[in-house]
């Protein structure tokens, strides 16, 4: 049950957009069309559910401290954790390079839809916020870390369909010049996160 | 010498990397609530912008193309992680504060985004002043969304109880409790960029 109210938690009150602007920058740059911003929520998930707990495995056998006992016991005091950072942000460029080459060769139509936002994904800042709430969380399994994986994800997911599907439908509102494109964005996407923040309440 | 000014100035206002770029959202919005730790990270950035700017300016011939990004990430990371240990050492109850954005650095779109725009193609003098300007242009940002969640939510500036000073408490005032809160950064940024747009005409999209 921990599983599903992890899960759960992590698309509504925990949304990597509306709590913690996790992934702004191609939020904004990307939700110009529902398509687009499907194709791209789909890939933002698909690293996360990789890269999280990867790195969760790997903070827990090489980073944290007393990690490497599992080598000799003589390494019990030994804390790496201050590499993490650097550890992270490698891994999940390795693995998107990997994913693009995997998507190249299996679906070339998908890759040249995303075009530069693949590789741009290996710096959204919600994939690496994932590996680093997932470290400072201290997930007591694997489980745990794939529901919140997943769970952030589909929350970042929806965010940015749901923006792109109301900014399609702003091309024909009288919007003041001055807040045209980025401004309304902006004050749309305060305006859902309101509307997130009422799911704060709820007890699972 | 106006060569210089001119990158250094641009993007404090004209070319300011959070309201016109649109670069560098996650961070500004999650750590101005209050203005200390807005401005502990205004200053992390432009420190590490400027050095990295400088130091991929010194190496941009010698990097091959096709590994660029993860030189990139290697510098910004390596200066991250130096930032955070300043940081932690120093202020440390700001650093908790901050907890995973000062880490986050290392994904903000204004780094590697100069990177790619600026450092890879000029010279180191100019580079620094473009990570300088870059970095202030964010930070006043950052310390004006700072500024104003702080007062208004909390009623204090930098821990300093304004409003209970000024006796506002005493004839009914209260504090805005939404103001701390996601939502309402994101709308601040919004307006900003509104009375920004409303005051230069070239930056209107149609």
């Amino acid at each position: 049950m921990e599983y599903i109210n992890i899960f759960i938690k992590s698309i509504f009150i925990d949304n990597m957009i509306f709590a913690f602007f996790l992934g702004m920058c191609s939020y904004l740059a990307v939700s110009k069309t529902v398509k687009t911003s499907a194709g791209l929520g789909i890939a933002v998930t698909f690293v996360l559910l990789i890269t999280v707990p990867v790195n969760y495995l790997l903070n827990k056998y090489v980073l944290q401290p007393g990690a490497l006992t599992w080598i000799s016991p003589n390494l019990a005091n030994v804390d790496l954790s201050f590499l993490s950072l650097i550890m992270f942000i490698a891994v999940i460029a390795a693995i998107v390079q990997i994913v693009e080459m995997v998507v190249e060769k299996f679906s070339p139509a998908l890759y040249n839809s995303l075009g530069i936002f693949l590789p741009l994904i290996a710096v959204n800042c919600a994939v690496m916020g994932g590996s680093l709430f997932m470290q400072q969380r201290d997930y007591s399994n694997i489980g745990e870390v794939i529901s919140f994986s997943l769970g952030s994800g589909i929350g970042w997911f929806i965010a940015i369909v749901g923006i792109a599907a109301i900014r399609e439908k702003l091309r024909y509102s009288h919007i003041p010049a001055a807040l045209k494109g980025v401004g309304i964005t902006f004050i749309i996407t305060g305006l859902m996160g309101l509307a997130f923040m009422s799911f704060m309440g709820i007890k699972l | 010498m106006s060569k210089f000014s001119e990158i250094f100035t641009t993007p404090l206002a004209k070319n300011n990397p959070i309201t016109v770029q649109v670069l560098g959202i996650c961070s500004c919005l999650a750590v101005t609530a209050q203005l200390k730790p807005a401005f502990v990270m205004a200053i992390s950035v432009t420190v590490v912008v400027a050095l990295s700017n400088l130091i991929i300016s010194l190496l941009r011939n010698t990097i091959p193309p096709r590994i660029r990004i993860i030189v990139q990430l290697v510098v910004v990371s390596t200066l991250v992680i130096l930032v955070n240990q300043v940081l932690q050492a120093f202020v440390y109850d700001v650093s908790k504060q901050l907890s995973v954005y000062v880490g986050l650095i290392i994904t903000n779109c204004i780094v590697m985004g100069r990177l790619e725009a600026f450092a890879m193609s000029h010279k180191p003098m100019e580079s620094v002043m473009d990570g300088i300007g870059n970095g202030l242009g964010y930070g006043v940002i950052l310390v004006i969304l700072g500024f104003f969640r702080e007062l208004f939510g909390s009623g204090t500036l930098w821990g300093y109880p304004v409003m209970e000073k000024l006796g506002l408490y005493n004839i009914g005032y209260e504090n805005n409790g939404l103001v701390i809160m996601a939502p309402m950064a994101l709308i601040l940024v919004g307006v900003i960029i509104w009375i920004q747009r409303t005051k230069d005409k070239d930056l209107q999209e149609n």
